[in-house]
């Protein structure tokens, strides 16, 4: 035991360093003012930014929903392939992510452009230009795009382990295919369901770089607000250091919601 | 007795490769029928094609005289109990056998007491609330077993049900299951490759190969009387040897004549003739229609097995009395115990 404790030790040093000490100072900033005195004010101020904070929590509860619509039906496609089928397309799930996500981003300005390569393709047959960089449709595609795979993983993870005579059961005790859906399928991969929501959710709900580029200055989000307090003009950490804090608080509430059913689901990702 | 289920011409192809090849079989109502071959034999199949998890390529699956051929298995009047019992782990013991029950949107009360009836009939009352992961297999079996007879089927399709219980278990739930069909009062079709336990729980047996019935019968019928020398060896342990039917009642083989019982063949016919191990009689060599030496005796706990060599021909033999090794001794063979087969195609 005593050897063990020793061997933790680094570990617990890292955590301190680098996890305990940024929290707490982050949680410093956010009750104290430019000069260091205590204040509520950086808290309170937070009732100006209520917009912001909707229209981020919204966008990635929209697209956190997305996510889980089309991977839901995905994943158990994948789960019920040949093992070697399997593999190939678990690959050609995770592709995407092995590119950086600046460029893929990028890529989709160029898409989504005005004279971008849909307008010019829809073009060709007389329909359009749509605007569609620059609108919250445009984020909330960027955040589906980026975060699809995080949703996937775990669902198919879950799946996988589901056996195909346990569906046959169901259907043989008189469940049609909706039953089979809601009082088997959908049941037996909740810890999956709860880690995919749980990982595309928080990212979402956090990110700057998918609505600053895909969403231009229209849709502020979270993300955007906190870089503008650290980097931008309107430099204020103890504000953004709260703006964080009350974020997390969310985002932790969020958490607690769905992962009281999934407790086993994070490890399907790791 | 009428017809509950008729299987007409069924075709069956994994991949090009064929399974079933045109079966066809008729399950009487209230009988416990049971599906007999080795692995690959394409029981297992005809099972599911009756249950409707599989499409037949070509052919018909009647139900009542009605055509179910195109019927999803949840609109089949039938129920299943898996291989690998197939149970809801997200569900307890209740809600386990309540699945079926719930999906009729049968009212709560009815829901519970025919839930812990059918919990009574499998022995596993007082078990409701437990979690299906905490039960041992034959436990499982039982829930499976409740779960399939809960919705009342017309028939009860279990394929290979005891093949993961050990051995004293799986003779427990043997005789279980067949007093179970008795009290249900409803059709068993059951899929085994164990052909003990076809024997003893069957009213039918259908021995299959190769994607088709080699015989149907009785257990009786299937033991004594079998139809070619599939399913005579298929079926406990047989010598099966080539002979000549000289005239009705009078065959030849092993290089001498004998009394059978046996008629309606044709003059001088090639044969097949089957006599069962515990049916020979060893005797001294003098008084021996043949005689063979004996190349090795086994203990098998109830009998004797030997090994006897005969002309070329090595006979088994089961006896209670065991002869030495290398000893010469002499085999009488009765005419009620000796079965004739028509020689198989091929």
């Amino acid at each position: 035991m005593e050897k063990n404790k020793r061997l933790s030790l680094p570990y617990l040093i890292w955590m301190a360093i680098f996890i305990a000490a940024p929290l707490l100072i982050v949680v410093y900033f956010s009750f104290t003012d430019q000069a260091g005195h205590f204040t509520l004010s950086n808290i309170t101020a937070m009732g100006d930014y209520t917009g912001v904070f909707a229209t981020s929590l919204l966008l990635a509860a929209v697209a956190t929903v997305i996510c889980l619509v089309l991977a839901f039906p995905l994943g158990f496609y994948l789960s019920r392939l040949q093992v070697s089928t399997q593999h190939m397309m678990l690959m050609l799930v995770m592709l995407p992510m092995w590119m950086n996500f600046l460029l893929r981003t990028y890529a989709w300005m160029s898409l989504l452009e005005k004279n971008g390569l849909i307008n010019r393709f829809l073009g060709l047959f007389g329909i359009g230009p749509f605007d569609m960089i620059n609108t919250s449709g445009a984020v909330v595609l960027g955040m589906v795009y980026n975060y699809l795979p995080y949703m996937i993983l775990p669902l198919y993870t879950a799946m996988v382990k589901i056996d195909q005579s346990v569906i046959e059961a169901a259907q043989d005790l008189g469940a049609s295919m909706f039953q089979v859906l809601s009082r088997v399928l959908v049941p037996l991969s909740m810890p999956g369901i709860a880690t995919g929501i749980t990982m595309v959710f928080v990212p979402s709900v956090s990110t700057f770089i998918i609505s600053r580029m895909l969403g231009g200055g229209d849709t502020l989000l979270v993300g955007d607000l906190i870089e503008m307090q650290f980097l931008g003009n309107s430099y204020n950490y103890n504000l953004g250091s709260a703006m964080s804090l009350v974020l997390m608080v969310i985002v932790l509430l969020c958490m607690s919601l769905t992962n009281t059913s999934g407790e086993d689901g994070i490890e399907g990702v790791m | 007795m009428n017809e509950i289920i008729s299987l007409k011409d069924i075709v069956v192809d994994y991949d090009g490769e064929p399974v079933l090849t045109g079966l066809s079989l008729d399950i009487h109502d209230k009988e416990f029928v049971t599906f007999l071959g080795p692995s690959g034999c394409g029981k297992t199949t005809t099972l599911r094609v009756i249950a409707g998890f599989e499409q037949p390529k070509s052919g018909n699956v009647f139900f009542n005289g009605k055509d179910i051929t195109a019927l999803p298995p949840y609109k089949r009047q039938m129920n299943t109990v898996f291989q690998k019992y197939a149970l809801f782990p997200h569900l307890n013991v209740f809600e386990n056998v309540a699945f079926g029950l719930r999906l009729k949107k049968l009212p709560e009360k009815e829901i519970k007491s025919r839930v812990l009836e059918m919990l009574e009939v499998v022995g596993l009352k007082g078990y409701e609330r437990r979690n299906i992961s905490r039960m041992s297999g034959g436990q499982q079996q039982r829930v499976a077993i409740a779960r399939g007879l809960a919705n009342h089927p017309k028939v009860l399709l279990l394929d290979e049900p005891l093949g993961a219980l050990d051995l004293k278990l799986r003779k427990e739930m043997q005789l279980e299951l067949k007093r179970l069909q008795q009290a249900m009062d409803i059709t068993f079709i059951y899929v085994t490759h164990d052909q003990e336990e076809a024997l003893t729980m069957s009213d039918t047996v259908v021995v299959m190969n190769q994607g088709d019935i080699q015989q149907i019968g009785s257990p009786e019928d299937i033991y004594n009387e079998p139809q070619n020398a599939f399913v005579a060896d298929f079926i406990g342990e047989s010598n099966i040897i080539d002979g000549v039917m000289l005239k009705d009642f009078q065959v030849g083989f092993a290089g001498n004549e004998f009394t059978c019982v046996d008629s309606g063949f044709e003059k001088n016919e090639s044969v097949q003739v089957v006599v069962r191990p515990e049916d020979i009689q060893v005797v001294p060599a003098i008084r021996g229609q043949l005689t063979g030496i004996v190349k090795d005796v086994i203990f098998k706990g109830v009998h004797f097995e030997m090994h006897v060599e005969q002309a070329g021909y090595e006979w088994i033999i089961h006896s209670t009395q065991a002869s030495q090794p290398g000893e010469l001794i002499g085999m009488n063979i009765g005419p009620d115990e000796i079965h004739i087969m028509h020689r198989m195609e091929g």
